[in-house]
């Protein structure tokens, strides 16, 4: 593809139909992301300037950074708590997830047990609880890893089950005809072939993890950036709290291409070629 | 080596009953190549999978090597349609899945497993991942991966089918090799008339379900054969138009 010919130097029609220039390859990945924040980032300022916006409605963008670099290691303390309250959710969701949906795989009678809870507890807008939860478990972190826990459990436990459910009836047959026991079904085939979609529900599941920490924390919390931007709207510090947003946003984006990079790494054999 | 007796079997779902096999007998000795033959939907692969032992029929009886087949067992293995191999793994290591799964020596297996790919005209492909491969070399995957475990018998339901017709000559013509090399005993089903032709010592017509043994053909052509060259085309065309005859008798005499 990579013509050095001159008269094929033009911009042609991509397979999804958009337009790729040749030659740009990997380059342009990085860089056009780079540009349209930088785009974006300047029109920002520009609004700011040209229509005289007040600083506490919308702040520009160099006092966000001001506001940001003079309190910087106050911020990043309070995004230390929320990162650890939002990892240590995520991690106990897997942990109890997947074993759960382990079992409504495994047995039918589990299945017509648990799945119907499960809908049920999922219908509840999480939400509505994070008052009751800082009633029970107090303002520390407890009330937040709990609130996280309950957003990405459903997710996980969906896109495993279901992953594990549409292995593919040959493939079940094949380790039928070995004489397979059900540990080794589930290990050696079902789980494995499920990873995939495994990870798109712990990528869904991240996202939400991070709304349900900041959530917890606006609900009632000592510490973490939704409690930062909490106080910055009593006291009117909108640049503060656009920068714990910002924070928020830098967190939430390196958490979803982690689990990207971990994804292409342990699943090499089910990564699209292009 | 397989033996079957009085085989029907009788599938019951919600929707109704299918009777797809009734009063089956056959009988495969050691070291030979039996096709089954019969129109899709008859039941070959119901009988197939009476004798691996992955359905429980409901009359009759079935052994092979003289003991009664109870279900799955290490001295038969199974060869499907799809090559079925799992795409995380190697070839290599989906070659060496039964070996794992049986829990028999890895050690012992592994310079198994890397002969039968050479024979099969894989080597240097070990580490590849099923993804990289063509149709047919995915099938000859399965082919090594159902050979490793030393099997009595190999049991193939239409193995080559989903392969277009210029691979499909090239597998059976690797499948009469591979039988002269390692006389396993070998039941195979297909819908080709010149399959069954080129790989069978004998022949089992299926007739319309619910399926019984119409008809056992036998093939008494030298090897090694090919349906385009060599001295035996007439014969070749002989039993093959036998063979049609039996699958489709309205034909007869119209
Ligand atoms: N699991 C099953 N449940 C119900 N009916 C089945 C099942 N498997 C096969 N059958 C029916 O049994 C008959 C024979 O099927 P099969 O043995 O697959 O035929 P063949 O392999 O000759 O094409 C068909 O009519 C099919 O619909
Ligand atoms: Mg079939």
């Amino acid at each position: 593809m990579t013509r050095r010919d001159p008269l094929h130097a033009r911009a042609v029609v991509g397979p999804r139909g958009s337009m790729t220039v040749p030659g740009m390859g990997g380059a342009s990945r990085i860089l056009l992301p780079v540009l349209g924040v930088l785009v974006s980032v300047f029109l920002w300022w520009l609004a700011t300037v040209v229509f005289s916006i007040e600083n506490f409605l919308l702040p520009g963008p160099q006092d966000v950074l001001q506001a940001y670099l003079g309190q910087q290691d106050y911020l990043l303390e309070q995004a230390w708590v929320t990162l650890l309250e939002t990892i240590e959710g995520f991690v106990i969701s897997i942990v109890v997830g997947i074993p759960i949906a382990l079992l409504i795989v495994s047995s039918q009678v589990l299945e017509r047990m648990i799945y119907p809870l499960l809908l049920a507890v999922n219908a509840i807008p999480k939400i509505a609880l994070a008052p009751l939860l800082v009633v029970w478990l107090d303002f520390g972190m407890t009330s937040k890893v709990v609130m996280v826990f309950l957003v990405c459990f459903f997710p996980i436990v969906i896109s495993t089950a279901t992953g594990m459910k549409s292995t593919p009836a040959e493939l079940v047959e094949l380790m039928r005809s070995l004489n397979c026991t059900r540990t080794q079904e589930f290990a050696k085939l079902r789980l494995q072939y499920a990873m995939p979609q495994i990870f798109t529900g712990l990528k869904v599941a991240v996202s939400l993890a991070v709304i349900g920490a900041v959530i917890g924390e606006f609900v009632g919390a000592k510490a973490g950036l939704g409690f930062v931007i909490v106080q910055s709207g009593a006291s009117v510090d909108t640049a503060l709290a656009f920068a714990a947003i910002g924070l928020l946003a830098v967190m939430s984006i390196g958490l979803f291409y982690l689990l990207v990079a971990l994804e292409r790494w342990l699943l090499p054999w089910a990564r699209e070629e292009r | 080596m397989i033996e079957v007796s009085g085989l029907g079997h009788t599938f019951r779902t919600q929707t109704g009953t299918t009777q797809a096999l009734r009063g089956v007998n056959l009988s495969v000795h050691p070291g030979e190549f039996v096709t089954l033959i019969g129109r899709s939907g008859c039941g070959k692969s119901t009988l197939l999978r009476a004798i691996a032992g992955l359905v429980t029929p409901t009359e009759g009886r079935i052994t092979v090597g003289g003991k009664p087949v109870t279900g799955p067992r290490r001295d038969v293995s199974v060869m499907f349609q799809q090559s079925a191999l799992l795409p995380w793994r190697s070839v290599l290591a989906n070659v060496l899945l039964p070996v794992e799964i049986l829990g028999l020596e890895r050690a012992r297996y592994n310079v198994r497993a890397r002969r039968l790919l050479n024979l099969v005209g894989l080597d240097g492909f070990e580490d590849r991942l099923p993804k990289e491969l063509s149709g047919g070399m995915k099938q000859r995957v399965a082919l090594c991966r159902s050979l490793v475990q030393d099997p009595a018998v190999l049991l193939m339901d239409e193995p080559f089918s989903a392969l277009d017709a210029l691979t499909r000559t090239e597998m059976s013509g690797l499948v009469q090799r591979i039988q002269m090399e390692l006389d396993t005993t070998i039941l195979f089903v297909t819908h080709s008339i010149e399959e069954a032709v080129l790989l069978s010592d004998r022949v089992a017509v299926l007739g319309p379900r619910p399926a019984t043994v119409t008809e056992v053909v036998t093939v008494d052509l030298p090897r090694p054969r090919s349906l385009g060259h060599g001295s035996h085309t007439v014969d070749v065309a002989r039993i093959s138009s036998r063979l049609h005859d039996l699958l489709d008798p309205e034909w007869v005499g119209r």
